[in-house]
């Protein structure tokens, strides 16, 4: 599969896993351009969430490059990443519950310049009202819809290039998981880019620009938003009916 | 010079002895860290409650200390591994499912308060002054050095051949390979139903009895105990003889054992021989600083020693803990 | 009775606190109990000393007490280098030891090289200084009368002093300062700390240097109230963990208040039962957390 060089984030043929020789990762590329919203679909252990954890810096690579605006971040330490404006929200344990809200957006805000921070504390403040009004809480306090917001608000909070989220609607009831999507396509109008790993692929799909499906580590299927949500073989490799019939499919693009 | 060819064989006789009784505790501490993975930093403390307990059952009445019921010698070691397993299984189901290292600490506190508790309650332990008439075994050979010599180290040779064996059978028994289990990917343990907590504190009660029973033997092998025999450095030795020796591996552990209380027998004469007496107190601490020195490079070049294996640790366990990139 | 053992446990409860300050610092940080910090402060008490007499020899008066105070110029200004001396020490210690150990993953706990970096420590200070005890100074101090037949020294009154301010300051940096609140990400989460943007390397040596400093100070408190010997730190080592875990591993003001817990307890064992029982008063206290409460009083949410 060719690789489209221009684009916010590329990755490229990327092998990644925790134990060397086991790589869950196993070759997968993607694009996400300036501005799109950019999300990852497939069946459990597809590699999903490990891919995004790479790219975050959080799961060792081992074969493979990772590019932002052209520049090569591959093997940068992940807070050096985030320095770059790589900003990642994982699934689990993504806020630090022991701290305020207020002091987990002053802490995200610390790789900012000093004259940014107040500014970008306060426009987070601004964009997530319910946050604002709780901001003295602990963090393990809030609600779990508050507690997703608190987490997307921490990375967006350094101004990203690139917003990393893992499953963001995992848990939440269609009305906060409704609230969640409405706040990203409110981000990608402020032009960040997104990329999201979903398992929730209707809400997904029906606010992302393009799609991704993995499966066992690799490329399945890719394509926009729409055409994938319209295709019913999607649907069948989640459910795991066609599993077998899937690899004849080859590429769409 | 001439050579004293039984002094020697004395001598011979009685660091093998002792060095197969550290054997014995090394391999009490191989079955609580080398399989399940728990840092028991009070190794000195269990061994003593053994030696203890089995020295105030055994001995003649006495004023000076607790007990004095004459007991067989055997029903002292069984007594003494047996109290030292009990307080092995009670520390264990305190603080095995807390933050890790509590064991740790807690295990330290109970090296610290035994040895206290051993020194200041005097009229039940003897206090400063020990307990001293501890049946020996082969009590009748007493009058002739050698013979009595080479029964004991026979006898404990026994013991550790006896030890290495029953443990060897139980690693590859259900019950160890369930504990392998749990070391290796204990997600993947609980979900066949297995309790980990149970086998751990299982593991670890069986370790300190196995450390209760070596300080019985000691015990009884030299007659007398005092609490300055269970200090910190003992605890710092049987380590070092594991991770030097191997861990996870019962013949690392013996090896291990003979090579360490062989290097500190050997300092131990190189400070006689080198120092002056007034500067052999000092002098000793380098002993300490040698073994040490030898272990930190154990750490850093082959942290598995020298028998060890390779093994997988689960990422699952206390220790994982993201901190290391 | 004499209500004096209440004083001579608050000052012990300093003391300890002291050294807790740095225990459950770098225990909730570096998720470690580590065993070599008694030494941290044995080396800090050893290195003022030196560094002290060396002064004190070289410029004139500088060993001449201040005020009140048993101690002059010279010791707090050597107490100050040899902060940094103890701190070099922690960093040191991790460098070519725990590193090592973090990499190659849990093969051999940080836990167990500690504690024997902690006896191959106080060995070479033994050998270095011998076991007999040393002092900052000879001078008798002479007790001063607090009201209510209670009496304290004034070194011990810098002491409490000394620790109030410490626990009040560490508790700023950590509530108030960027580097605070990154400290407390690492030790809560150190992966989401690192996505961040944490140096969660940085941090870890911050932390290192910081308690070793503070384990300096306590140390040289230590040193100062009742004496320096090679056991010193070693001898202190369960105290300040039943205090840490009694407060809460990674509270400050919680290791505070458990020290003093501690220290209250001590005196009291000591007032009631003898001096000789007194090491067995922090092992009694960890039992019972662990049994009634074991993540400590201030225990942070997760």
């Amino acid at each position: 599969m060719s690789v489209d060089g221009s684009g916010a984030l590329v990755v490229d043929r990327l092998v990644a896993g925790y134990e060397p020789g086991l790589p869950i990762v196993n070759g997968v590329s993607l694009v996400a351009k300036q501005g799109e919203i950019v999300v990852l679909l497939g069946p459990n252990g597809a590699g999903k969430s490990t891919l995004v954890k790479a790219v975050a810096g959080l799961a060792p690579i081992s074969e493979g490059r990772v590019t932002l605006d052209g520049r090569d971040i591959t093997s940068l330490p992940a807070h050096a990443k985030a320095k770059s404006g790589v900003a990642f929200a994982p699934q689990t344990e993504n806020v630090f519950a022991a701290m305020s809200v207020i002091d987990n957006l002053k802490l995200a805000s610390a790789i900012l310049p000093p004259r940014l921070r107040a500014e970008r504390i306060q426009a987070m403040l601004a964009m997530f009202a319910d946050l604002a009004r709780q901001r003295d809480l602990l963090a393990g306090r809030l609600s779990g819809g508050q507690r997703q917001m608190l987490a997307i608000a921490r990375a967006l909070l350094i101004d990203p290039k690139v917003l990393m989220l893992d499953e963001p609607s995992a848990g939440l009831s269609p009305k906060l998981v409704e609230g969640v999507f409405s706040k990203l396509a409110e981000i990608r109008k402020r032009g960040v880019t997104i990329l999201l790993v979903e398992q929730n692929a209707k809400a997904a799909l029906a606010v992302a620009d393009r799609a991704y499906v993995l499966a066992e580590g690799r490329n399945r299927f890719e394509g926009g938003a729409a055409d994938l949500a319209a295709d019913p073989s999607i649907g069948a490799l989640y459910l795991g009916r066609l599993a077998g019939g899937v690899a004849r499919r080859g590429l769409r693009s | 010079m001439t050579i004293d060819l039984n002094g020697l064989a004395a001598y011979l006789s009685f660091f093998l002895t002792t060095a197969l009784l550290n054997a014995i505790v090394c391999l009490g501490l191989n079955v609580q860290w080398g399989q399940t993975g728990l840092f028991n930093v009070g190794v000195a403390g269990f061994v003593a409650v053994g030696a203890y307990v089995s020295a105030l059952l055994t001995t003649p009445p006495s004023d000076a200390h607790w007990g004095g019921l004459a007991a067989p010698i055997a029903l002292g070691w069984i007594a003494g591994a047996v109290a030292s397993g009990a307080l092995s299984a009670f520390i264990g189901l305190l603080t095995l499912r807390l933050r890790a290292d509590y064991l740790a600490i807690t295990t330290f506190g109970v090296a610290t308060v035994v040895e206290l508790f051993a020194l200041n309650a005097q009229r039940v332990t003897g206090g400063a002054f020990g307990v001293a008439f501890i049946p020996r075994p082969f009590e009748t050979f007493a009058e002739r050095p050698a013979l009595f010599g080479a029964c004991n180290l026979a006898l404990i040779a026994a013991v550790v051949a006896a030890v290495y064996v029953a443990l060897e059978r139980l690693a590859r028994s259900p019950w160890g390979r369930v504990l392998r289990a749990i070391r290796e990917d204990e997600r993947a343990a609980r979900a066949l139903g297995k309790d980990p907590m149970r086998f751990r504190v299982q593991a670890f009660a069986l370790g300190g009895a196995i450390m209760g029973l070596a300080g019985a033997i000691h015990a009884h092998f030299i007659g007398f105990i005092a609490p300055d025999n269970y200090q910190p450095a003992l605890t710092f030795q049987v380590w070092a003889m594991l991770i030097v020796g191997g861990s996870g591996n019962n013949r690392g552990a013996i090896f291990g054992a003979l090579l360490i209380w062989a290097l500190w027998s050997a300092s131990g004469l190189a400070v006689s021989a080198f120092f002056p007496p007034e500067d052999q107190a000092r002098a000793a601490a380098l002993r300490i600083v040698a073994i040490g020195a030898l272990l930190a490079a154990t750490i850093v070049l082959r942290p598995r020693g020298v028998f060890g294996e390779r093994t997988t640790v689960s990422r699952h366990i206390e220790g994982a803990d993201g901190l290391g990139a | 009775m004499s209500l004096q053992f209440l004083v001579d446990g608050i000052l012990a409860g300093a003391l300890i606190g002291l050294g807790a300050i740095g225990v459950t610092l770098t225990y909730s940080i570096l998720r470690f109990a580590n065993f070599a910090h008694g030494e941290f402060l044995t080396f800090g008490a050893y290195a003022t000393l030196l560094i002290a007499g060396a002064l004190g020899a070289i410029v004139p008066d500088a060993g001449q007490a201040l005020g009140p105070f048993s101690v002059g110029w010279a010791v707090i200004a050597a107490s100050l280098f040899a902060m940094a001396l103890t701190a070099g020490l922690a960093l040191a210690l991790d460098r070519c030891l725990f590193l090592a150990l973090r990499f190659r993953g849990a093969a051999i706990s940080t836990v167990i090289a500690s504690f024997g970096a902690s006896m191959a420590l106080r060995a070479l200070i033994e050998f270095a200084f011998t076991s007999r005890p040393a002092y900052f100074t000879r001078e008798l101090q002479i007790a001063i009368p607090l009201g209510f037949g209670l009496r304290a020294t004034p070194d011990q009154i810098a002491l409490l002093a000394l620790t109030a301010l410490l626990m009040i300051g560490v508790h700023l940096m950590l509530t108030r300062t960027n580097i605070g609140r990154a400290m407390r990400a690492v030790s809560e989460n150190p992966a989401l700390a690192r996505v961040t943007g944490v140096d969660v390397e940085r941090i870890i040596r911050m932390t290192w240097a910081l308690g070793g400093a503070l384990a300096c100070a306590a140390g040289v408190m230590l040193g100062l109230i009742v004496q320096i010997r090679p056991f010193m730190g070693f001898d202190l080592l369960l105290p300040l963990f039943a205090a840490a875990i009694l407060g809460g591993v990674g509270s400050v003001p919680g290791a505070v208040v458990g020290a003093l817990v501690v220290g209250l307890g001590e005196a009291a064992t000591v007032e009631f039962a003898g001096s000789q029982w007194r090491a067995a008063v922090a092992f009694a206290v960890l039992i019972l957390i662990l049994l009634v409460r074991p993540t400590g009083l201030f225990a942070r949410p997760t």
